[in-house]
């Protein structure tokens, strides 16, 4: 069989069943016995398993699978998880990774058996006679059936459709069917275990016995949870259809990778009325229907029938809740992110056109056009911004994909440092777009790793000062405005200043004259300098001197900002600031000797007109005093090299802006108003010029330059 | 269209073992009083003199950027780069669009767009420079022999070699 196709789908999904693993596992870590995290466990280790020989890789699933029997031990109560266990599942995990990272590059999953893994994993296993009472041992032995899945419950296949609850309504539907010379049919069908798209093909069979003239009045799993793959490999269908049973089971086992399709003719009587017989004995004659999830539901839901007349809803909700822990899955499809880009970038050609309608509409109005053609435009101005929206919308999303793996991060770096630590995240359902997303996972990394290093103390010392032995450290991720702010918080050491100063003369970064006049604030922004690193020792955690001044460029280029505030002997804080929004953005357009600049509302606080007299010198600067605070002035016009044209009126159009708590004044010559603008890059070819962050293109057809202002303060 | 078609006349590789003249192509532009080529295949579009967005803060080389069906171009004049005299812009100014693999697509100020050229292989010598002004020497490759006419080939790597 040729899988490749499947691929992609098989790397994004062992990724995730990954990342779901080391966050139930390191749950273990806390609630060893938590049975819910147990399940989970087993069930990704399980899926994984699946999937790995689906697609042929052997060394994989055999690791896997030794998971999975240490697992089915553990659910069934026999093994007892410690330390050490935990220990071997990470590594067990970081060697999936390692499978997995391979079959990215190569499509291979290398040649490493992992051997001494595989032989700890099974030393559990052995090991568990000591400790295994007697009586469990039959659990297991259920429990291995499940997991080998159902040949042994498939002779309770044909019995299923005789065991869905049918309320008024349908048993209605049913009646009048038969009346009128339909036939009603049971159908189970069963997916091959090693499909990979269970929902797709479950819709495949549906869609053919609707093909057939089928009608679908009950299925169990209920529709919805077909479509959301919330079933194990079969389900069960009551079809009303003219034709002949033999059509309909055709019809379904002519979808690919169906293992098998039972289906009778039903009596509408004989169900109704066998059902409510069945009640009673059912449980105690067929406890082997325990073991499939689907077959149970129906007798687990029977003493609620018999005393509640919606129970065919209960019924139908129960195979659900009888999977503890399975997350809600949402109802998405995956799509490819080239996909989305080239999406938004229609949007960005479609906003490029309403932009020059409406300058074309603007110059027309002079020309007595009417209102009419105006309201139009302004509909479609808000029609594009909202497609821009939700478009932008879906690219976000949550920043959790990528902080999830930093627990794991933080509980290694503790045994690795030697010290004790503890990382709590909010905020992880805080979206971003996707580019930033994938981005910011270095950088969050870099920092973390920081605060683990040089943050908190070690033990002794923590205790010395009265703080508890265990260090804090937080990431908390919050939306504020039109920015997402990332902030790393620790309650450790802090920044030594003094040590920043020292260090930087040493490194020749700055002479020991500025260091005596440099502020502290300024002394912990040397900390971004390249090549800067305080670690006494260099360990391989941090401290190679690439780190924060990589942070920062990183952050930089995606627009965003970084800063730290720190206080000695009680801890740091790191800010991250990010744009929601890389491609299109409102703008403030200013004129300055004729030439057009676009400046992000974001950054401007105010526009002022301020006389000319009013401007004072500091330190032979131009500065103006706005509402009782001083703000440097630029005039745009010196930093581009051109001869202002401003009116000569004694008055000066000044824009304020700000960058943090730094503000100042941008002198323009004249305003033009606002405007949604789409970022284009200036190319390689032109090199940064480090005030200018890219280029738009006008309604007109024109070219004007983006200004940055937080590379002018 | 003429001359692509010409280049499909010529002998296929699966004719015989007949001896086949390489040709190129190049698009004839004059800078002062000296003629230029540029290889047909870095050439994405010839455009007529258009309003040019100043860049600030960049080298006297570049002029600035330009619209290309929405997307933001570059534009340098060639005769700031060889180091002659500025353009002196007229109807006869065209923007030559080059698409270069590794820097995306650059625009280039030429006096005038003459014609297009094909020239064998044995036409075209590689230049120590003679017969080439010294200012514009080391932007080009070789020399190709267009009847009586030499004309100078532009080498696209140097113009775009990135010194500022």
């Amino acid at each position: 069989m040729d899988v490749s196709q499947y691929l992609e789908i098989f790397l994004d999904e062992t990724n995730e069943h990954l990342q779901s693993l080391n966050t139930q596992i390191l749950n273990l870590e806390q609630n060893p016995e938590d049975s819910d995290t147990i399940n989970e466990i087993f069930r990704a280790a399980h899926s994984l398993k699946g999937m790995a020989g689906t697609m042929g890789y052997k060394r994989m699933q055999n690791l896997t699978h030794d998971m999975e029997n240490v697992f089915s031990e553990v659910r069934a109560g026999n093994i007892k998880v410690g330390p050490e266990m935990i220990d071997t599942l990470f590594q067990c995990l970081d060697a999936l990774q390692e499978y997995t990272d391979n079959i990215k590059n190569s499509s291979d999953e290398g040649t490493n058996d992992n051997e001494p893994l595989i032989k700890l994993l099974n030393d559990y296993l052995n090991g568990k006679g000591a400790e295994s009472a007697p009586a469990p041992a039959p659990a297991a032995a259920a429990e291995d059936a499940k997991a080998s899945e159902a040949p042994a419950a498939a002779s309770d296949v044909s019995e299923k459709w005789n065991q869905i609850k049918l309320d008024d309504s349908q048993v209605k539907v049913i009646g009048e069917a038969i009346k009128s010379g339909m036939k009603v049919y049971g159908l189970n069908i069963s997916v091959k275990e090693s499909c990979i798209l269970k929902a797709a093909r479950a819709f495949l069979v549906l869609k053919a016995i609707e093909e057939k003239g089928g009608e679908i009045i009950v299925s169990n799993p209920s529709s919805q949870d077909i479509e959301d793959e919330k079933f194990e490999f079969d389900f069960t269908l009551i079809v009303i259809a003219e034709c002949g049973i033999d059509d309909l089971i055709k019809a379904a086992s002519d979808v690919s990778e169906i293992d098998k399709v039972v289906g009778d003719k039903i009596d509408l009587d004989k169900i109704h009325f066998e059902d409510e017989e069945s009640l009673q004995p059912e449980p105690a004659t067929q406890p082997a229907h325990e073991v499939v999830p689907e077959a149970a539901s129906p007798a687990a839901s029977a003493p609620a029938a018999s005393t509640q007349a919606s129970a065919p809803a209960a019924a139908a909700s129960k195979p659900a809740d009888k999977k503890p822990g399975k997350p809600v899955v949402n109802r998405t499809i995956r799509v490819d992110i080239e996909k989305l880009d080239s999406l938004m970038n229609l949007v960005s050609e479609l906003i490029i056109a309403k932009n020059s309608l409406v300058s074309a509409s603007a110059e027309s109005v002079g020309a007595g056009m009417n209102n009419d053609f105006n309201e139009k435009i302004e509909y479609l101005e808000s029609v594009t911004t909202n497609l821009h929206e939700s478009v932008m919308k879906v690219r976000m999303v949550p920043i959790e994909n990528t902080v999830q793996k930093f627990p794991r991060m933080i509980r290694d770096l503790n045994k690795k440092l030697d010290k004790k630590m503890e990382l709590y995240m909010t905020g992880e359902d805080t979206e971003l777009d996707r580019t930033v997303v994938d981005e910011i996972g270095d950088p969050l990394m870099h920092l973390l790793r920081n605060s683990a290093d040089h943050g908190i103390e070690s033990a002794e010392i923590r205790a010395q000062r009265g703080k508890p032995e265990v260090g804090s450290i937080f990431l908390d991720a919050y939306q504020e405005g039109n920015n997402v702010i990332i902030e790393v918080r620790d309650d450790g050491n802090g920044i030594d200043v003094e040590a920043v100063k020292n260090k930087a003369i040493e490194k020749g970064v700055i002479t020991a004259e500025q260091a005596a006049a440099m502020a502290d604030k300024d002394a912990i922004n040397l900390l971004f300098h390249p090549g800067f690193s305080t670690a006494k020792q260099i360990t391989d955690v941090s401290g190679r001197g690439v780190g924060l001044d990589v942070v920062k460029s990183k952050i930089e280029a995606l627009s965003g900002e970084v800063s730290v505030k720190s206080v000695l002997g009680e801890g740091s804080t790191w800010t991250i600031r990010l744009p929601l929004t890389l491609a299109i953005i409102q703008t403030l357009m200013v004129v300055v000797g004729g030439e057009k600049y676009a400046i992000s509302l974001g950054s401007i606080e105010t526009i002022e007109t301020i006389p000319e007299k009013d401007i004072k010198f500091v330190e032979n600067k131009e500065v103006i005093n706005l509402r009782g605070q001083v703000l440097p002035l630029i005039r745009l016009n010196k930093i581009i090299d051109i001869e202002s044209n401003s009116p000569e009126d004694g008055n000066l159009t000044v824009v304020i802006v700000k960058k943090g708590d730094k503000m100042a004044g941008i002198v323009v010559d004249e305003l033009r108003g606002q405007q949604e603008i789409v970022i284009k890059s200036l190319g390689k070819y032109i090199k940064q010029v480090k005030f200018i962050s890219g280029a738009t293109i006008l309604g007109d057809g024109e070219v004007a330059l983006i200004l940055d202002t937080n590379a002018l303060l | 269209m003429e001359l692509s078609n010409d280049l499909k006349n010529l002998p296929a590789s699966g004719d015989e073992t007949k001896i086949v003249r390489q040709i190129f192509q190049y698009i004839v532009i004059k800078l002062g009083d000296e003629n230029f080529g540029i290889d047909i295949n870095y050439i994405d579009n010839i455009l007529r003199m258009q309003q040019i967005t100043r860049v600030p803060k960049v080298p006297a080389y570049l002029k600035g950027v330009i619209n290309l069906r929405g997307e933001v171009i570059p534009v340098m004049s060639l005769r700031l780069k060889m180091g002659l005299e500025e353009d002196v812009i007229n109807r006869d100014t065209r923007i030559i669009i080059l698409k270069i693999e590794s820097e995306g697509s650059v625009g280039v100020l030429v006096d005038e767009v003459r014609e297009v050229i094909k020239l064998y292989e044995d036409q075209i010598e590689s230049t120590t420079g003679e017969g080439v002004s010294p200012e514009s020497r080391r932007f080009v490759s070789a020399v190709g022999q267009n009847g009586s006419e030499l004309i100078s080939i532009l080498d696209i790597a140097a113009i775009n070699l990135d010194e500022n």
